[in-house]
């Protein structure tokens, strides 16, 4: 099947690939690109591990063609740092040992920065019910969320 | 050095051993220990290849070069792994 | 020095990060499926849609004609010949004569693209005859059940059962009916819990490559490299010497990632694509379809109490299937079921079902959930019955050190009584039930497990160290053995860095499991520090030209032990470590064991409930999870053990099961329809480490990893009788269930 030419921005940087029709952006980021940072857990939307935002939007990068990737711009964990220093969500995600085998790690940490970038105030309930389309199998959720609540204190200049 | 040991083996394991639950065997080691039975008791034999667990006086021991205390308390089990 | 349970440490207890934090919340870890390689080609397999038929032809050619494919498998290409459990990797590798279940793989392919691959694979045609299927165990047990295979019952099987039993124990001691006949009360009852999966959130991946000349190179997800390595090399007649397996970073394991599913069919396609690397992913449906789920059970139990709480004995005759092969683990159901009770008399019969679902693997405690459900349940059963409070009868009957285990052998140290305890002393048991609400209890146990380890320490030039360890960390293990390291030698946390390596690095090791990691490969790790400690005091004492023996390792330095042995500044580490090359060469220490003094963990969880009346959903109030750890090295990451234990405990309690239908295929092949637990099912989980030290171990460290899923399904059914007076008897208790039960009571 004959590919197509995609030009878009990945953190700020200009990228361009070819992308099978087929191929989710999720396929793209990871064998195009080698962000490898997303990770797939289910390729059915189901597990949250592939969470970029598209426009600033979060969405599951397996359910969006790369194709549609096309003059959009996308946020993945490689670029959630700035400027060499973590984002507080990294740093408490390090900090509460909210992380064990890690590999939903990622996909939380975008997750949770969408939530954090539109209510620095969230409640606990607020804060599960987002992340509800973010399965880990690892921690139980409770360092999770107390890492996402202590990071939102922190962003709103409160000391933990 | 060799000594009477008795060797307490889960109750189905009594089909190859004429009914009995505990076993005599003289033996030091434990290698000496699942040979004994072996040769005592031919039928255990498969069982004992597959691999089980031995228990002496109530510490699980894996290295059948281990001593095996005259008049020590050994159990076998199922061999014991886990998740 | 002093290891006893009171000394404070410098290290050993405290919460820094993880080394490998940074790499894990930045996305730069790499996993199973993050590598790629050099003319690298991408696998697709072909699998049974039956849950049991005869392959009668598969016709490659149409997908060999295929551009851009470059090797096609079938088991023809398998070497043949093989027996015992070799034989059992490869059929479940790769299908022989039949089909043994929905999922099993009967094709694979390799690919210039995923894509080619997956068109290519839908080009085979497979040509099947259906044969008559069994699932549920109490199916596959009855005589006339479908036979799985003929000749597979091993020699504990008596003449005369039933063709799918495959193993058959008897265990217990003393006199059952006596103390049947001296309780004041005796209930038996059947209990039944479905297969789950392990569910960790990572599918399977591996890029393997083999040459013509049988030398090879693995990269994979794995909970233990070297297991890889001898099964794939078993599978495919090579020498394991002449494979490499490096294990990645691991999404998760919980027992499914101790054994190979599709780790074989990237070396025998690399093998036949001329040695270019193939790279092998699982979706998620090939996961939960044919990798290894746990058994499921049917459970019959029988106990004895008096009225005022004491058991004077117990009966469980306990059935299990674990697939079409051999290894459900009802052994270890049967074992784990009373042991948190002293059994004057017990007896314990199991049976080893096939069933034609695919082969079950390690889960977490594999099998004591399943026996802590059906002995949980009845307990609190009697209790009510009785009127007696669930927790004083736990204490009554509870197991001490020096105690006959219902298993058979007397207890080493454990510490079920300080766990008990530290249960009725928290608050979680005062607070206030409202309407249809309810609280329930249950314990659980896990023996926890050692098994050969080999790690090695080197010494930097600075006075660091490096430790190279055998078992992958997938829940931070590098911390714990980077801190038992560094309070032994006396260093810094983070002036210890420890890795992970490949097979060519180290002896063999088992993998992480069996909550060893922390056990074992700290206690290799503490002793192979030990051993560069003994050097360092030898080049020391060299210096000072005095006795190695007059010297001593205090504070990362050597000193000289008392006034008698000469009056020196002492010699640290790093000074020690600068002054290597010329004083011997470099410094390093090893250990290889199978480590001894492996101490076993009981844990008490309490659980209250609400129950839905017009939906039947459970929702999960609060949750208490107490456990002995022996020594907590890292707390956060042992209270994350604890975790999530409870919830994958909760998840199969409440929800999650293996549903089949009437044709034999798994109906729920993706998470959407496996609903594991998610945030907004559950409230924060509380946590109590109770720390009675394993004298096994030089720091007392039990192993924390898999006591934790056991009690959180009986306590749950124990939970939800208090809110609303129904017994659940089967799991999961899903709304449709407990509704059902509800309106049965009306």
């Amino acid at each position: 099947m004959s590919k197509t030419h995609v030009t878009t921005k990945v953190n700020g940087d200009t990228v361009e690939f070819l992308a099978d029709p087929r191929a989710s952006l999720l396929d793209c980021l990871r064998d195009n690109l080698g962000l490898t940072g997303t990770k797939e857990g289910c390729g059915t939307g189901d597990c949250g591990a592939c969470s970029v935002t598209l426009d600033g939007t979060l969405v599951c990068s397996c359910l969006v063609l790369g194709v549609e990737a096309e003059g959009r711009e996308i946020g993945t964990i490689e670029g959630m740092a700035e400027d060499k220093e973590l984002h507080p969500l990294q740093r408490k995600f390090i900090e509460h040992a909210a992380l064990q085998c890690g590999f939903c790690t990622p996909g939380f940490l975008v997750a949770a920065k969408a939530l954090l970038d539109q209510n620095q105030n969230p409640t606990e309930e607020e804060v599960r019910y987002w992340l509800a389309g973010n399965l880990c199998r690892c921690t139980g959720y409770d360092k999770i969320i107390r890492a996402v609540m202590d990071a939102a204190a922190e962003l709103r200049g409160e000391a933990a | 050095m060799s000594g009477a040991v008795s060797v307490h083996l889960w109750s189905s394991l009594t089909r190859f051993t004429d009914g009995a639950r505990v076993v005599a065997v003289e033996a030091g080691t434990v290698g000496q220990v699942l040979e004994a039975l072996s040769g005592a008791y031919p039928g255990l034999e498969p069982i004992l290849e597959a691999g089980v667990s031995v228990v002496i006086d109530d510490e699980l021991v894996t290295d059948h070069h281990s001593a095996v205390p005259e008049g020590a308390e050994v159990y076998l089990m199922q061999r014991i792994k886990g998740g | 020095m002093a290891k006893d349970g009171l000394t404070e440490f410098r290290l050993v207890g405290t919460r820094p990060d993880r080394p490998d934090g940074l790499d894990k919340v930045t996305g730069r870890a790499r996993y199973g499926a993050d590598i790629s390689a050099p003319g690298m080609l991408w696998a697709a397999v072909v699998r049974s849609p039956h849950a049991h038929a005869r392959i009668v032809k598969i016709d490659t050619s149409k997908a060999e004609a295929l551009d851009g494919v470059k090797a096609v498998i079938t088991r023809a290409d398998f070497p043949e010949g093989l027996t015992g459990e070799a034989w059992n990797l490869q059929e479940n590798t790769m299908a022989g004569d039949r089909a043994l279940y929905d999922g099993h793989a009967v094709a694979a392919v390799a690919a210039t693209s995923a894509f080619v691959a997956q068109d290519a694979a839908r080009l085979i045609e497979v040509e099947y005859e259906v044969l008559p299927h069994v699932i549920d165990v109490d199916d596959a047990i009855k005589p006339d059940a479908p036979v799985i295979r003929e000749g597979a019952a091993d020699a504990t099987v008596p003449e005369g059962m039933p063709p799918n039993v495959v193993r058959y124990m008897e265990f217990g001691h003393g006199d059952v009916e006596a103390g049947f006949g001296a309780a004041d009360l005796v209930m038996e009852k059947t209990y039944k819990t479905e297969a789950t999966h392990q569910g960790y959130i990572e599918p399977h991946a591996c890029m393997g490559q083999m040459g013509e000349d049988g030398r090879g190179e693995m990269w994979v997800c794995t909970q233990g490299h070297w297991f890889i390595r001898k099964m794939c090399t078993d599978v495919l007649g090579l020498d394991p010497a002449q494979l490499r397996v490096t294990p990645s970073e691991i999404g998760g394991g919980f027992g499914g990632k101790t054994t190979i599913f599709m780790e074989p069919l990237s070396l025998a396609l690399s093998k036949k694509a001329g040695g270019r690397p193939v790279k092998v992913v699982m979706t998620r449906s090939e996961v939960l379809r044919a990798t290894g789920p746990t058994a499921s059970a049917s459970m019959d139990v029988k106990i004895g109490m008096t009225k005022d709480g004491q058991i004077t004995a117990g009966r469980a005759e306990f059935r299990m299937q674990g697939g079409a092969f051999p290894g459900a683990p009802v052994d270890f159901a049967l074992m784990c079921g009373f042991a948190a009770y002293k059994m004057p008399a017990v007896e314990h019969i199991g049976y080893d079902v096939l069933a034609n679902r695919p082969r079950a693997a390690a889960y977490r405690a594999p099998g004591s959930p399943m026996g802590a459900f059906a002995v949980e349940s009845l307990v609190d059963e009697m209790c009510r019955e009785l009127g007696l409070d669930p927790l004083e009868v736990r204490l009554k009957n509870a197991v001490h050190e020096g105690d006959k285990a219902s298993y058979g052998p007397k207890f080493g140290s454990i510490g079920l009584e300080e766990v008990l305890q530290a249960t009725k002393a928290h608050p979680n048991l005062l607070a206030e039930l409202g309407p249809n609400q309810g609280r329930g209890m249950a314990s659980g146990y896990w023996f926890n497990h050692s098994g050969d380890t080999s790690v090695s320490l080197a010494i930097s030039e600075d006075g660091t160290a490096q430790v190279s360890v055998g078992t992958p960390d997938i829940g931070g293990s590098r911390a714990s053995i980077a801190l038992m390291t560094a309070e032994t030698l006396g260093i810094d946390y983070e002036d210890v860095r420890v890795n992970v390596v490949e097979t060519g690095a180290l002896g063999v090791n088992e993998p992480t499991h069996g909550s060893r990691a922390t056990f074992a490969s700290g206690k290799a790790a503490v002793m192979a520090a030990e051993q560069a400690i003994g050097e360092m005091c030898r080049r020391a004492a060299a210096k000072w030209g005095i006795d190695p023996e007059a010297v001593e390792w205090v504070d990362g330095a050597a000193q000289p032990a008392g006034p008698n042995a000469g009056k020196f500044p002492p010699m640290t580490i790093a000074e020690i470590a600068a002054k290597m090359s010329s004083t011997g060469g470099p410094i390093a220490g090893h250990h290889e064991s199978v480590p001894e003094g492996v101490g076993a963990s009981f844990g008490t969880h309490v659980v209250d409930v609400e129950v839905d009346p017009e939906t039947g959903r459970t929702t999960i109030l609060r949750y208490l999870v107490v456990q002995d750890a022996g020594r907590a090295i890292h707390p956060a990451y042992v209270e994350g053990q604890y975790q999530g234990g409870a919830v994958q405990g909760i998840g199969w309690a409440l929800n999650e099961a293996y549903i089949y239908g009437e044709d034999g295929r798994l109906q729920n092949t993706v998470f959407l329809d496996y609903r594991i637990p998610v945030a907004s099912d559950l409230p924060m989980i509380d946590t109590v480490i109770v720390e009675v030290p394993n004298p096994g171990h030089p720091y007392g460290v039990r192993g924390v990893g898999e006591t934790g899923i056991t009690p959180p399904l009986p306590a749950i059914a124990n939970a939800i009788h208090d809110a609303v007076g129904v017994r659940l008897r089967s799991l999961p208790m899903s709304p449709p269930a407990v509704l059902a039960a509800l309106k049965a009571k009306e």
